[in-house]
């Protein structure tokens, strides 16, 4: 039965996620005067055009392996609840409209946050038809988390220099 | 100021700040089995007060009902939390604390609720009203009945006496009718609250969104009220039930000591209410929405069912 199985589970388990670095410095592209809450971030995710490589690892990171939501970081459902963006992928001409009308939505004081290299400079996608451009022709970026995909711990640790918790 | 003024102004203090802690605590037993550590338990106070912060953002065609929505929530939750007896059975205007002045007061908050979401204008907002009226609607029968049965053994619909009846007659407690309206009452305070079986708090599709669906266009210190606002219903709730069926410990006079005594009670009855049911939670899936009529429906067989062994055992 489950709760038996439960029963079983919870006191064997292996303590996840593990211990974590102390909290990097703020990001460079980061406005360091914005105004911010320390430990609570709320981000509404845009996919722009991504290959989904991007939404995977973000996915992973709200695992109980990662476990971001104890670091008060949530991926809410309306924009309006948020503190900014979380865009994936390069922009294609049919997401640049609804990329700009989500950041519009948002709540003063907003940000962008961009996931992986498709959205800085349109990685494999560069050129190609239906593409408008990287995400910062279309809205304002302040912090880029590299990397094709970025690991979990990346994209944790770049999370965490806005939340400095 | 009487000292039952100063029961009530505890009351309602309390509820604003435990509701956001107990929203917390139960979301930090619901990571904790799920194999996660989750978020601390005051990040919703914490989330709050960065949204309190924030713009205010209003849809450009919404009307002034919009705006008033969270302030009548919290002030109709307010008015039950200052009534009802919760940490004493002797609150200020203890008398008004009608089991059906109560359900109609919550009442006011959920419709206000309702009315603010087909006031923004978007159609998730509209959705979400039309099925929060629905199973509101469905509930209320339901939970009417069992409030019957439980004020026929006290011939008073009072709120005060029929916990002092409680505590008097240890026996009742274990009746029939109590068990079957306990039933009753615990499916009406989740669909009332938006929670699993009914409703998914965490959800992010916006087609299956019952109450999220309504408070999408919320923002800043509007999302703050209603996030304040819901969880403290939620206590509210659990609170009532709590000493509606396990009524030990509540204060029955006005000392110090005996109130000190009754918080604290009422804090571990609820937290303990709390932990089960967001432990329920793990287990369960989201029920179709279809299929909520269907559970509304046995809640109300069970509290027709209440009403008729207190009639045959009084």
């Amino acid at each position: 039965m489950r709760l038996s199985a439960l029963a079983r589970y919870l006191p064997s388990r292996k303590r996840l996620p593990e211990d974590l670095p102390p909290p990097a410095e703020s990001g460079d592209c980061l406005d360091r005067d914005r105004p911010r809450s320390r430990g609570s971030l709320q981000l509404r995710h845009v996919d722009a055009g991504s290959c989904n490589g991007c939404e995977i690892e973000i996915a992973s990171i709200f695992s109980p392996v990662y476990d971001a939501e104890r670091l008060g970081f949530r991926l809410e459902a309306s924009p309006r609840h948020c503190d900014g963006l979380m865009v994936t992928g390069p922009v294609t001409r049919n997401m640049a409209g609804p990329l700009a009308k989500t950041y519009h939505a948002v709540p003063e004081p907003r940000m962008v946050v961009t996931v992986g290299d498709c959205a800085r400079d349109c990685g494999v996608f560069r050129n190609a038809y239906g593409i408008e451009g990287p995400v910062d022709s279309v809205v304002p970026v302040d912090l880029h988390i590299p990397g094709c995909p970025p690991e979990p711990t990346v994209i944790i640790a770049s999370l965490r220099s806005v939340t400095g918790r | 100021m009487s000292s039952e003024g100063a029961v009530s102004v505890i009351q309602v203090v309390g509820l604003f700040v435990a509701g956001p802690l107990l929203v917390g605590w139960m979301r930090k037993v619901r990571c904790l089995m799920e194999g996660r550590v989750g978020p601390p338990v005051h990040q919703v106070l914490r989330d709050t007060v960065k949204q309190i912060r924030k713009e205010r953002t209003r849809p450009e065609q919404a009307s002034w009902v919009f705006a008033a929505a969270p302030v009548v929530l919290i002030a109709s939750t307010a008015a039950v939390a200052w009534l009802i007896p919760l940490v004493s059975t002797r609150t200020s205007w203890g008398a008004s604390a009608d089991l059906f002045a109560v359900v109609y007061l919550m009442l006011v908050g959920s419709v206000a609720m309702a009315l603010g979401a087909l006031d923004s204008g978007t159609a998730f907002g509209g959705m979400g009203a039309s099925r929060a009226v629905m199973i509101g609607a469905l509930a209320e029968p339901a939970l009417l009945v069992a409030i019957l049965a439980l004020a026929i053994p006290v011939h008073s619909s009072n709120l005060p006496v029929v916990i002092s009846g409680g505590i008097s007659h240890p026996l009742w407690l274990a009746s029939p009718q109590r068990i079957l309206a306990f039933g009753a009452f615990l499916i009406v305070v989740l669909a009332e609250t938006g929670r699993l079986p009914v409703d998914n708090p965490t959800t992010h599709l916006e087609l299956t969104m019952i109450h999220e669906a309504m408070v999408l266009e919320y923002a800043g210190g509007d999302i703050a009220l209603v996030t304040v606002g819901e969880a403290a219903r939620l206590a509210l709730l659990l609170g009532l039930m709590a000493n509606l069926f396990l009524p030990w410990g509540i204060a029955t006079h006005l000392s110090m000591g005996s109130i000190a005594v009754g918080l604290a009670v009422l804090i571990v009855k609820v937290a303990g209410f709390g932990t089960l049911v967001a432990a329920g939670e793990v287990f369960i899936a989201k029920v179709r929405l279809f299929r909520v009529p269907e559970l509304m429906a046995g809640a109300f067989v069970l509290s027709v069912l209440a009403v008729v062994a207190a009639v045959v055992g009084a």
